[in-house]
């Protein structure tokens, strides 16, 4: 039933390894960017500016709402009619990381939460600043509980990148769709994917769990 | 304590550490400080003893600026704490005026939160390098001598899960005294430990009184304690001052009915 062509696998291996490149760099970049943006959500829900709040906690929720596919076009297509124009890759990473973000955010959220009252309030008695207590008190304490979540969502954004072929990123599944239409051989290049994105999700998440473990005890939570 | 050394207390001219004028805190409908006036003066020892809810934790807790008050002003060495000056009168503190203001208070916790990520020296000199500005090896120095004066020194490097609590409240201790507060508050200090540690943590605030030049507010459940240590013991009910005095007359022979319902209650459980 399944005509399965080893030399062909072997001549299309190449192309696709160099894809997957490209996909290690769109998650990367996404994930940093979401990293980044996602801190700057949570903070921003936390401060006393009630309108801020309210305007970053609505922009949390929109996006959490609403499909990745199509936040990718709407920075793609719709950017131009509103004098945005923006290189493929660029919306892409936008539009991956801000999506990202919001989920990220709600991690933050959840660890920032976790961190004991007397905590800030010990900040506080000790003068520390707002920003200090942040980044030297709460934030690293707020960090391990919120690493299995931001791992899962590591993976996640590496498995979401082939949604940027839809604009016409060249990752991983955008070259195996670019294969199959040239050779009108689907099953190989696929497979292949499949095969890729596996190879790297399974020892990702392994490495994760490692990294929690290391990661509470360097920072002396456990 | 040492008369020789000791600065006179209450001259006329000298404004009271910490004055409390008409102060009073609500949490919905419930009032927990209720046109409260208090005044402190500079190195006095005051112990506030009190059935729960009768706001004693609360005086400590807005001294600190840790919550807003919602009447009246705290001043602290004459100086509004929790209003400013602006054109003449009196306007809710900024930030940086509480900064500036909060430097001068120092607070010891009921559940000491200390930093878990850091170890117990880090925890001393966390402060005094991010607030103060005191180089590492300055606060270093600073840190250890007071580790070595509670007498935990020997646990600098641990991190504080591996401590009693015993040892973490006298840690906590010194990492107040690394700011150099000048009005230090003991908020039931030791009511989360055995009992059979309290008494190492009592034994670092009495040497305090002793030695140091320190306006010391103390929260306790402990009567022994408070009538030893204490110049004068305020008894609070229902966010006022119901009775205070010298600790041998408010506890030993105290006056307001209040006052001998709860002490006798207190005492009959020790």
């Amino acid at each position: 039933m399944f005509d399965w062509k080893w030399d062909f696998t072997f001549e299309i291996l190449p192309r696709l390894l160099l894809a997957t490149t490209n996909t290690l760099l769109a998650a990367g970049i996404g994930y940093t960017i979401a990293l980044v943006v996602g801190l700057a959500f949570a903070l921003g829900q936390r401060t006393s500016i009630t309108l801020l709040t309210v305007a970053v906690r609505e922009c949390v929720e929109f996006i959490r709402s609403t499909p990745l596919v199509l936040q990718i076009f709407f920075v793609f297509y719709v950017g131009p009619q509103v004098g945005v124009t923006l290189a493929p890759w660029t919306a892409g990473m936008i539009a991956i990381g801000l999506h990202y973000a919001s989920y990220l955010s709600e991690v933050y959220r959840a660890g920032l939460d976790s961190v004991p009252k007397g905590q800030w309030e010990a900040c506080k008695a000790l003068n520390l600043s707002m920003g200090r207590s942040y980044f030297r008190i709460i934030i690293p304490q707020a960090l391990p509980p919120a690493i299995p979540g931001m791992g899962n969502y590591l993976v996640g954004i590496f498995k979401d990148t082939p949604m940027l072929s839809v604009i016409g990123v060249a990752e991983l599944l955008h070259t195996a769709n670019a294969v199959g239409s040239e050779t009108y051989r689907f099953l190989e290049p696929y497979t292949l994917v499949g095969i890729l994105f596996l190879a790297i999700s399974l020892p990702a998440a392994f490495g994760l769990r490692r990294f929690e473990t290391w990661a509470r005890r360097a920072l002396g939570v456990d | 304590m040492d008369n020789d050394t000791h600065p006179i207390r209450l001259r006329e001219t000298d404004p009271p550490a910490v004055r409390f004028s008409q102060v009073s805190k609500h949490y919905g409908d419930l009032t927990v400080l209720d046109s409260l006036d208090l005044d402190i003066a500079a190195n006095e020892i005051v112990s506030i003893i009190g059935p729960s809810g009768s706001g004693k934790t609360t005086v400590l807790r807005v001294l600190m600026t840790l919550e807003p008050i919602d009447d009246g002003v705290i001043y602290l060495y004459g100086q509004p704490l929790t209003h400013m000056e602006r054109g003449g009168i009196l306007v809710q503190s900024s930030d940086a005026h509480l900064r500036k203001m909060r430097s001068d208070i120092g607070m010891v916790f009921q559940h000491f939160n200390l930093f878990p990520h850091m170890t117990v020296i880090e925890n001393c000199m966390e402060a005094p390098v991010q607030a103060l500005g005191l180089s590492k090896d300055e606060a270093r120095e600073r840190s250890m001598d007071l580790l070595t004066m509670v007498g935990i020194a020997d646990k600098a490097g641990q991190h504080p899960s591996r401590l009693s609590g015993g040892q973490q409240q006298r840690v906590a201790i010194a990492r107040a005294l690394a700011m150099r507060p000048k009005v230090m508050l003991f908020d039931e200090v030791t009511s989360a430990l055995d009992p059979e540690v309290i008494g190492e943590v009592l034994n670092v605030i009495r040497q305090l009184a002793g030695e140091h030049d320190l306006t010391m507010i103390i929260v306790t459940h402990q009567m022994g304690f408070a009538r030893e240590i204490s110049d004068r013991v305020c008894f609070f009910y229902e966010g006022r001052i119901a009775e205070q005095g010298p600790p041998d007359q408010l506890i030993g022979n105290p006056q307001n009915e209040r006052t001998r319902m709860f002490l006798s209650a207190v005492l009959d459980a020790d």
